[in-house]
C-alpha cells in the first residue's frame, strides 16, 4: 500500500471524526451565542445520548428508532433542568460563575451516569450493519455514513431555524443585544431555554450517531467536550458552517498527525492549534473581527 | 502493696495468659483492594473472592480450629491511600499476613511497610518490580507480563512469522507491555517494524492500523485493556486488514467479546486458565481447582469468576496453607509462603523459592481464540 493510499484513508478518517467534533462544537456555539455561556457540560450531553441509547436498547429491548427518540427526550429534559436549576437561579451571571457552574454541573451528571450505569464501557451495535464499504483503497463503515448524513442535516435545520423562523430570529436578537431584544418583547430567559433544549438535543444525537463506532461510558463527555470545544473556537464560535469547518479541520489534522508524525501528538495537536488560535486569531478563522454572526 | 498486687496480676496477664488465650482469637488477615475507582474492576472481584473463600474456611472450622479474621479496606486505587491504609492493619489492626493491592503501583508504594515490619505480603498485581529484587516478605500472585509475551512470540515462531507490528496503550499496562515486547522480540528471533501507541480515550485508531497496513509486518500485536483494543478490533475489520492480531491478557474477560462483536473473531491471546477451566484436558493439574472456583463464584455473585479474582483466591488459599503448616506468626509464613511447590492455583501452578517470590512460569497462560463468539484453545 503506498503514501497516497495511506492519506487518502487519513482524511476520510479525518473527516468522519470531524463531523462528529464539527456537531458537538454546534452545540457550544448555540448556547454561547444566545446566552454568552461557553456550556462545558456539553459533552456530558453527548455522553447522555450514548448511554441512554444503550440503556434502551439493551436492558429494555426497545427497537433502534424508539431508542435513539428516547435518548434525545431524555437528555433533553436533563437540558431543560440544568438551564432551570443551576443556570437561571444565578444571581449575578458573571462568565466566570457560569463557567464554574458548568463544570460543577458536568461533574454531577458524569456523576449521576456512573451510579446508574456503572463504569463499563457498553456496545451498540451499527444502524446499518458492520460490513465496511470501500472507496478504492480506503474504506469505510456504513456508520460513518449515518454520522454524515445527521451531521448535514442538523446544520441545514439550524440554519433554516435561525434565519427564516421567529424564534430563531428572536435568538439571534438576544445574541447582538439581550437588552434591546427584551425591549422589543422578546422573552430573553425563554431564548435561553431554547437554546438549552436546542443544543442538548444536538449533544445527544452526536452521542448516539458516534457510539457504534467508539463505544460509550459514563466518562467520555470530557474528551468529547473538550475537542468539540476546539472546533467551535476555530470556527470562532459561529453557529453555522465556520465551527463544521473547524471541525472537519482539527479531525483530518489529528489523523494525518497520528497517521504520518506519531499518535503520540495526537490530542497535542487538538490543543496546539486551540492554543495558536486563541492568540492569533482569537475571532476564530473565518470571521473577520468586526462582524457578528449567529 | 495491693497496687503491687494488682501489677503483678496484669503483667502476668499480658504475659502468660494472652498467648494461651490467642489460641483460640482469630487468625487476623488484612486485605487491600481498589473497590472503588478507576481501578475497581480489579478489586471488586479480589474483595469478593477473598471474602468467599475466608467465609468457606470459617465454615469447614477455620484453620486448626481458629477462626480467621478478614479485615478489608478500600484503597481507591490510590497510593497514597495504600499507604496510611497498610499502616493501619500492621499497627492498629495486628494482622498476620496481608492480602492485595490490586494494582502495581499500590503496591510498589507500600512495600517497604510490610517488609520493615516484617508482615507478609501477598499482591495481586502484575508488575514484575514487584519481587524483583526479592523482598523477603512480599509475594505476587498476578502472572507477569513477560510470561504473557513470551506466549504469543513463541506462537508467532512456530507459525514462523518474524516482522510484528505493536500498537499500545500509552499507560502503565501498555508501557510495561511494550518494554517486554521490545526486550523480549531478539530472544525470539522478532524483528518490530512498527512501534506505535495509542491515548487510552481515543476513538478512533485508523490512522495508526493504515500505517500498520502499509508495512512489513506480518502480524499485530496490541497490549491494552478496555475499551481500546475493542477499538481496534473494530478499525482493523473496517480496514480490511488481513493480519493475524494479537491481544494481551488485558482484554481476556467475556466483556470484549461483548464489545468487539463481530470484528472479534479470530483474534488470539494469552489468557490465564480460569477462562477456558472447562476446556482443559483432565490431566490439567490446575482443572480441580479451577472448575471449584468458578462454580463457588457463580454461586456466590451470579456473575462469572474471571482471573482478577483468582488472583485473591491464589493469595487466600496460599496463605491458609502457610499457616496451616506453620501456624499464624508473620515471620512463619513468609519461611512457609517461600516453600510452596506446585501449589495448583487459578493463576498458575505456584513454586515459590528464595529467589523466585512471583513463582509462576510461562504455563501459567494458554493462548485462546475467539471463535463464534467464545473462547477455544490454540493448541
Amino acid at each position: 500500500m503506498n503514501l497516497s493510499d495511506q492519506i487518502i484513508q487519513f482524511l476520510l478518517s479525518g473527516f468522519a471524526t470531524g463531523a462528529i467534533y464539527a456537531l458537538i462544537g454546534l452545540g457550544f456555539s448555540i448556547i454561547y451565542n444566545s446566552t454568552g455561556i461557553i456550556n462545558f457540560a456539553q459533552g456530558e450531553f453527548v455522553m447522555l445520548g450514548g448511554m441512554v441509547t444503550m440503556f434502551f436498547l439493551t436492558s429494555l429491548h426497545l427497537p433502534l428508532p424508539a431508542a435513539l427518540v428516547g435518548a434525545v427526550a431524555i437528555t433533553t429534559v436533563v437540558g431543560v433542568l440544568f438551564e432551570r436549576l443551576a443556570i437561571r437561579p444565578i444571581r449575578k451571571p458573571t462568565p466566570l460563575n457560569l463557567v464554574i457552574i458548568t463544570i460543577g454541573g458536568s461533574i454531577l451528571i458524569r456523576g449521576l451516569a456512573m451510579l446508574v450505569w456503572g463504569k463499563d464501557t457498553h456496545a451498540i451495535p451499527g444502524f446499518s450493519g458492520e460490513e465496511p464499504i470501500q472507496l478504492g483503497n480506503a474504506s469505510l463503515l456504513p456508520q460513518h455514513l449515518w454520522i454524515f448524513g445527521i451531521t448535514t442535516l442538523v446544520i441545514i435545520v439550524s440554519k433554516v431555524f435561525f434565519n427564516y423562523t421567529i424564534s430563531g430570529k428572536a435568538m439571534r436578537a438576544c445574541a447582538f443585544n439581550p437588552r434591546a431584544a427584551s425591549l422589543i418583547g422578546i422573552d430573553v430567559r425563554r431564548m435561553v431555554l431554547f437554546s438549552f433544549i436546542i443544543s442538548s438535543a444536538m449533544g445527544s444525537m452526536a452521542g448516539f450517531i458516534i457510539a457504534p463506532l467508539t463505544m460509550t461510558s459514563y466518562d467520555v463527555g470530557i474528551m468529547l467536550g473538550l475537542k468539540g470545544f476546539c472546533a467551535a473556537i476555530i470556527g470562532g464560535m459561529s453557529s453555522g458552517l465556520g465551527t463544521v469547518f473547524g471541525g472537519i479541520i482539527l479531525g483530518i489534522l489529528e489523523s494525518l498527525g497520528a497517521g504520518l508524525i506519531s499518535s503520540g501528538y495526537k490530542d497535542a495537536v487538538a490543543f496546539v492549534i486551540l492554543l495558536l488560535i486563541l492568540f492569533i486569531r482569537p475571532q476564530g478563522i473565518f470571521k473577520r473581527a468586526d462582524s457578528e454572526r449567529v | 502493696m495491693k497496687r503491687i498486687a494488682l501489677l503483678a496480676i496484669a503483667l502476668l496477664l499480658v504475659a502468660g495468659l494472652v498467648p494461651a488465650l490467642a489460641a483460640q482469637a482469630p487468625i487476623r488477615i488484612g486485605a487491600l483492594f481498589a473497590i472503588t475507582g478507576p481501578a475497581s474492576f480489579l478489586g471488586e472481584p479480589e474483595r469478593n473472592t477473598a471474602q468467599m473463600v475466608v467465609d468457606e474456611i470459617n465454615a469447614k472450622g477455620g484453620i486448626k480450629g481458629r477462626k480467621v479474621e478478614l479485615i478489608t479496606y478500600d484503597t481507591q486505587g490510590d497510593a497514597t491511600k495504600a499507604k496510611q491504609l497498610v499502616n493501619k492493619l500492621i499497627k492498629n489492626d495486628k494482622v498476620s499476613a496481608i492480602v492485595g493491592p490490586s494494582t502495581t503501583g499500590e503496591t510498589m508504594a507500600i512495600l517497604d511497610d510490610a517488609e520493615k515490619a516484617g508482615i507478609p505480603l501477598i499482591s495481586c498485581a502484575a508488575g514484575s518490580k514487584i519481587t524483583d529484587p526479592v523482598r523477603k516478605f512480599v509475594f505476587k500472585t498476578a502472572q507477569n507480563d513477560s510470561l504473557a509475551v513470551a506466549r504469543i512470540y513463541e506462537y508467532l515462531k512456530k507459525k514462523k512469522m518474524t516482522r510484528v507490528a505493536v500498537l499500545t496503550v500509552s499507560d502503565g499496562f501498555g508501557s510495561s507491555g511494550r518494554e517486554q515486547l521490545k526486550a523480549q522480540a531478539a530472544n525470539f528471533g522478532m524483528q518490530i517494524v512498527v512501534d506505535d501507541t495509542y491515548a487510552p480515550k481515543d476513538t478512533d485508531m485508523t490512522a495508526q492500523l493504515t500505517k500498520i497496513r502499509g508495512s512489513q509486518a506480518q502480524a499485530v500485536i496490541c497490549w491494552g485493556t478496555n475499551p481500546g483494543p475493542a477499538v481496534i478490533a473494530k478499525n482493523a475489520r473496517q480496514l480490511g486488514l488481513k493480519l493475524p492480531l494479537f491481544m494481551s491478557h488485558g482484554v481476556s474477560s467475556r466483556k470484549f467479546i461483548d464489545l468487539a462483536g463481530d470484528a472479534a473473531e479470530g483474534i488470539i491471546l494469552p489468557s490465564g486458565k480460569v477462562l477456558v477451566a472447562d476446556l482443559l484436558p483432565k490431566k490439567d493439574k490446575q482443572k480441580q481447582s479451577l472448575m471449584a472456583f468458578v462454580k463457588d463464584y457463580q454461586g456466590h455473585f451470579k456473575a462469572e469468576g474471571d482471573h482478577f479474582g483468582g488472583h485473591a483466591w491464589d493469595a487466600t488459599m496460599l496463605l491458609r496453607q502457610a499457616i496451616e503448616r506453620g501456624g499464624d506468626a508473620p515471620a512463619a509464613i513468609a519461611a512457609e509462603l517461600e516453600k510452596t511447590r506446585n501449589f495448583a492455583g487459578i493463576g498458575g501452578t505456584f513454586s515459590f523459592s528464595p529467589r523466585d517470590h512471583a513463582g509462576l512460569t510461562k504455563d501459567a497462560f494458554v493462548l485462546v481464540e475467539i471463535k463464534n463468539k467464545d473462547w477455544v484453545l490454540v493448541k
